[in-house]
């Protein structure tokens, strides 16, 4: 079971979902429809459990969780897959999956770091675990059934009005592949996990010089406020090296990615008076996850586009999707929630 | 007292992390943070090599090991499979162990990062969550979060998430058992004292700094505004 691009095994079924602390807050209807995809479009059957926490991956890379600690929160975790008998993760973060590949090659090279974590755990939860036969990132599964997704989709990633396919540069979260370049699809310097996606929906890849640069997310550089121009620097260089090539959109597959790309966006404009669009909007950046969604025919409401600093609406209207605009900011009910004092990067 | 090199090589990390790095500076060429700071990852690399405990030393008093971003590009990119960000992980580690860390501005905010994400991990079971995201912290996260916190649950709902509720979905209300769990494995394999280790040096950087209350103990809601305030001298 082998997939194109890589020698990565990606499992096929029976997935145990693993949330992330960045997307369920930021972005959390893109879980809801990466979830729904897989129930209700590709027929898999995949576990949500309510039971689960972070891995505190975050915590572990601003170096306040030991990694004797992160290791145990990583075997809860297993523990919890075990006691319901499903072997497959099926894990949003980057941040995560790059940490639970850490965790098991440590005990590959190091059987007693595995051997005191079984202790940890049994002694603090009672709990014991068998390690899963598959990790899969949530975007491996997409890239997994891309061609299956552009079967069932509503919509090409085309402009409808000149019938070109829409530019898109994609951007990969750093612990996707950086770390354990075999875990990831394509690899670390050519990953191919998105741009496969992108090509198989109709649209064109554009490769850009710093597409490998980190979007400067940095942990401790983001967390604390006065340090936070590294991280906005770092997106800063990206914009400006995928600038010239004028993209529809951006497409991540990392939950802090996107929400920085999206963000960052925002803030730059305001300190510089422009965009990197050459509009007031910017960039719009959209995660795997939406993208399927945005493809399938998804109402961009239910997935959370109004939750976007970026408007997406005039990527949606390029490609001629059917939507409501007068439903953005409504509640469940149908009654007005109130509204952003702006959306996009410039209000001026 | 053991030497730093000594508990180094406690960390199984640095044998995953270093083997005979050779001075090559690519790390160094590809790191974001030297592009950023006067930061240097093959240096510290080869302080840690060739045990110079003086180097190692004034490394974990220095702001110096805070400036990486844990990226880990430098991992890819090492043709001796080295990972100097994993090195960083074992010198921050030492760092807060012995406190030295409140020596340096950026080492001093490990204390924040305690009270913000570490909170949030043991009350939540998340790293992040809305109602801790507060807009007058994050100015970058812009009028649509503005918007968003402040009309979180309908916002939520209408997404499909689970905001402080029971069961599964986005942003759920993890149940009290599943936090007693990470509570008593943060407990069980150091992540506690980890906490409070961070917390009793900062306590002392307070005291020395004269946040002190009426009756003499260290005043920390004073020290953590003088954190977030603090300035780069250099």
């Amino acid at each position: 079971m082998k997939n194109d691009h890589t020698s990565k095994v990606i499992a096929e079924d029976n997935y145990y979902f693993l949330r992330s602390c960045i997307r369920q807050n930021f972005f959390p209807g893109a879980e809801k429809v990466f979830l729904d995809i897989l129930r209700n479009k590709l027929g898999k059957t995949v576990i949500d459990d309510p039971h689960h926490t972070t891995c505190t991956g975050i915590g572990y890379h601003s170096d306040i969780v030991p990694f004797d600690t992160y290791q145990t929160t990583v075997a809860r975790q297993f523990a919890l897959m075990t006691e319901l008998g499903v072997k497959n993760a099926a894990v949003s973060c980057i941040t995560s999956y790059g940490g639970y590949n850490e965790v098991l090659e440590t005990w590959e090279h190091f059987p007693e770091q595995e051997t005191q974590t079984r202790e940890f755990l049994k002694k603090a939860t009672g709990r014991v675990f068998d390690i899963p036969e598959n990790i899969s990132h949530a975007c491996d599964i997409i890239y997994k059934y891309r061609n299956e997704i552009a079967q069932l989709a509503k919509y090409k990633l085309v402009n409808k009005h000149t019938g070109t396919p829409l530019k898109v540069v994609d951007h990969i979260g750093c612990h996707y592949a950086k770390i354990f370049p075999d875990k990831g699809v394509g690899g670390a310097e050519k990953s191919t996990v998105l741009t496969a996606m992108v090509k198989a929906w109709g649209g064109e890849s554009v490769d850009y010089p710093e597409r490998r640069h980190c979007c400067g997310f940095g942990f401790r550089h983001y967390l604390i406020k006065n340090n936070r121009s590294y991280s906005i620097s770092n997106s800063k260089k990206k914009f400006e090296s995928m600038e010239p090539y004028k993209p529809d959109f951006i497409v991540t597959n990392c939950p802090g990615c996107n929400m920085f790309l999206d963000r960052w966006q925002y803030a730059l404009a305001q300190i510089e008076g422009k965009t990197y669009s050459g509009d007031k909007n910017g960039i719009p950046v959209l995660s795997y996850e939406e993208l399927a969604g945005l493809v399938l025919g998804y109402n961009p409401w239910d997935m959370g586009f109004q939750m976007h600093q970026v408007n997406i609406e005039p990527l949606l209207d390029k490609i001629g999707v059917v939507y409501n605009p007068d439903e953005k900011y409504l509640d469940i009910k149908g009654n007005p929630i109130g509204e952003p004092l702006f959306s996009g990067c410039l209000n001026e | 007292m053991k030497s730093l090199t000594h508990l180094l090589n406690k960390d199984v990390r640095l044998k995953e992390g270093l083997n005979a790095c050779m001075n090559c500076g690519i790390c160094t060429a590809i790191c974001p943070a030297a592009e950023y700071f006067e930061y240097d990852p093959r240096t510290i690399v080869n302080a840690v090599q060739s045990h110079n405990e003086e180097m190692i030393q004034k490394l974990i008093e220095s702001d110096t090991i805070w400036m990486c971003g844990q990226c880990m590009s430098c991992k890819t990119r090492c043709p001796r499979n080295n990972c100097p960000g994993l090195i960083i992980n074992i010198l921050r580690k030492i760092s807060q162990e012995t406190g030295a860390f409140i020596k340096s501005r950026l080492g001093r905010q490990q204390f924040l990062l305690v009270k913000t994400i570490g909170a949030n991990i043991l009350k939540y079971g998340y790293c992040v969550n809305p109602h801790s995201v507060i807009p007058s912290g994050h100015p970058e996260q812009g009028p649509v979060w503005e918007w968003i916190y402040e009309n979180k649950e309908k916002v939520y709902e209408r997404v499909g998430a689970n905001l402080d509720k029971e069961g599964a979905g986005a942003m759920r209300k993890i149940d009290q058992e599943d936090l007693n769990d990470l509570d008593y494995i943060f407990t069980e394999s150091g992540g506690k004292l980890l906490f409070q280790t961070i917390e009793k040096y900062s306590m002392k950087k307070a005291f020395e700094l004269g946040f002190t209350d009426s009756k003499g103990n260290p005043d920390m809601e004073r020290y953590i505004d003088y954190l977030q305030n603090e300035d780069d001298e250099e």
